[in-house]
């Protein structure tokens, strides 16, 4: 057998080493770079509409005037119904799926479930909140309606990022807390959900950031073309970032005329997806320095 | 007296027949030292006495295994006080992202006291059991993880200790430890034998004939021998306990 070359073998080497780094740099980089593009795009446009008027008006002149603050109030009532509802179901649905289901049969078609459910159209979820949460149970077009059409949508969500984080916990603290006469259950709360728990909350920044900008779960069950005012309870209607940009880009009175509009309302749903995240992160950074301490 | 008794006890891992027909008391109050190759399993019996091998779904067990004359398998046995009066020390230690007063509390906590000054003086008495007291105690609000991993062990000693079992299964507790840490847990075990009844799993010739009173040799799911540690040591009556203990296998 003739013998490798040393000294060929050993650039080659380097050569692929630089290869690979070379060109998965520059698709990292562009991605990034598409990424800022849209940003500032948005940014140029949106940036001389948003004002403290902007974020604190109603709407007026067919929408073309006047600010979106209904629809900044609806959105947030919207993320935060829709997690009130999500976040403690897909948790203690992770929990029950990780920690408690025995490998089996039943396991694997909860798991096939929520996978599945992850994959349907966001327009078939609100659909059936429509049907199920507006007609059937007479909610009606309401904060409810679309909150519990929002939080289904997040819910595989929530369910797989909880999942994900207790796999990670290893064994042995379970074994080790089971061995000093502790039951799962204390197992679970005292010691493994607290170790999991930061990275519980990438799912609940996760699904803020894809329950805020839905339009199609809102659109049969609680979203308002125009409503100036803000809600009373949870049985009334809302207007939301996506829905009233999609009105004002698509289908307001002057689509001209609110082209402005519509620019500063997607910078502020930009906006407001990326303060949850700074706030969920934070969150995050003080779960995962408390669960070292306690 | 015999605090345990197996009587004919078999295991299966699925097909996999583990351990094979296991009859043999261990004293009270004494360390019985559990040797054999890899594998042969020593680890497996080790946890029938506290029903570890209780969380691998695959298990089966046949025969009696007795703690203090009662059927620890018998219906209506209550596991999680079981795990109580037997506690149990792994190979890698283990402590939990807590603090170190924390990580001796939880056993205590997670057993229903809350009497504040009761636990401190728990945590205290522990961690002086399992020598480690001198070395932590103006850091006990610090993480555990900042203990090194001799300390670590110690500390899981510690814990185990704070509810005071009267049983101590250890696995190989100082396999992951370098020697200065070996001899403090060895010297702890020579310590402990007062008042438990310590049964471990050890790969050390001189660690077994150090620490124990009584050693049993495993070999494939079998017990081969057991006898007082001189015996096993000096004059093995089965000649494949000899061939171990000498290296000629294993
Ligand atoms: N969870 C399990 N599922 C299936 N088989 C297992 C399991 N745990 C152990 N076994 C098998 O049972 C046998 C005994 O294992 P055990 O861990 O008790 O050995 P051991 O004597 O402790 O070995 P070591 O000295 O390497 O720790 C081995 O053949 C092992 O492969
Ligand atoms: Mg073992």
């Amino acid at each position: 057998m003739k013998q490798p070359d040393h000294l060929k073998v050993r650039k080659k080497k380097q050569r692929n080493q630089r290869l690979a780094f070379v060109s998965f740099g520059i698709i990292s980089f562009s991605m990034v770079a598409i990424l800022v593009v849209i940003l500032s795009f948005i940014l140029y446009h949106g940036f001389h509409v948003i004002s403290w008027d902007f974020i604190t008006k109603m709407p007026e002149d067919g929408m073309t005037k006047g600010g979106i603050y209904p629809a900044i109030i609806g959105t947030l009532y919207l993320v935060a119904g829709s997690m009130l509802f999500a976040f403690p179901i897909g948790v203690m649905s992770g929990i029950y799926i990780n920690e408690y289901a025995k490998d089996g049969m039943l396991k694997r078609f909860i798991k096939m479930m929520t996978n599945n459910l992850a994959g349907v159209p966001s327009i078939v979820f609100g659909l059936f909140g429509m049907s199920l949460f507006v007609n059937k149970l007479k909610f009606g077009d309401s904060i409810l309606a679309g909150s519990l059409t929002l939080g289904l949508l997040a819910l595989p969500v929530v369910i797989r990022t909880t999942e994900e984080a207790l796999k990670a916990i290893d064994n042995s603290f379970r074994i080790g807390s089971l061995a000093l006469g502790a039951t799962k259950w204390q197992t679970t709360r005292r010691v493994v959900m607290p170790m999991a728990f930061p990275n519980v909350i990438t799912g609940l920044i996760l699904s803020i950031g894809r329950v805020s900008g839905e339009t199609a779960p809102i659109l049969f069950t609680v979203a308002a073309y125009f409503l100036p005012k803000l809600p009373h309870s949870i049985f009334d209607k809302v207007m939301a970032l996506p829905y009233h940009l999609y009105v004002i880009a698509t289908s307001g009175t002057n689509i001209e005329a609110s082209r402005g509009m519509a620019y500063g309302t997607a910078l502020v749903l930009i906006m407001l997806v990326l303060i949850a995240n700074l706030l969920a992160n934070a969150l995050r950074r003080y779960f995962s320095k408390k669960v070292k301490m306690n | 007296m015999n605090k345990i008794e197996t009587h004919n006890v078999n295991l299966h891992y699925g097909d996999f027949h583990a351990l094979k027909g296991i009859s043999m008391s261990i004293v009270e109050n004494s360390v019985t030292a559990l040797i054999g190759p890899s594998g042969c399993g020593k680890s497996t019996y080790l946890r029938l006495f506290n029903r570890m091998n209780d969380l691998i779904s695959s298990v089966k067990i046949e025969g009696d295994i007795l703690v203090e004359g009662k059927d620890i398998y018998e219906r209506g046995v209550d596991v999680d006080e079981l795990r109580k009066k037997v506690g149990m020390v792994f190979q890698k230690p283990n402590p939990f992202p807590k603090t170190i007063f924390e990580n001796i509390a939880y056993g205590l906590r997670v057993n229903g006291i809350k009497d504040k000054a009761f636990i401190e003086e728990r945590v205290e008495r522990s961690l002086q059991q399992s020598a480690l007291w001198g070395e932590v105690k103006d850091k006990l609000k610090k993480s555990a993880f900042e203990l090194s991993g001799g300390q670590q062990q110690r500390l899981c000693i510690a814990r185990a200790l704070a509810i005071e079992p009267t049983v101590l299964l250890m696995d190989e507790p100082a396999s992951a430890l370098d020697p200065i840490s070996t001899t403090k847990i060895e010297e702890l075990i020579y310590e402990l034998k007062n008042q438990y009844t310590i049964i471990i799993v050890t790969h050390n010739m001189q660690q077994a004939g150090r620490v124990s009173d009584r050693t049993a040799f495993f070999y494939m799911g079998e017990l081969i021998e057991i006898d007082e540690t001189k015996v096993i040591f000096t004059n093995p009556k089965n000649v494949r306990t000899q061939n171990y203990i000498t290296g000629r296998f294993g």
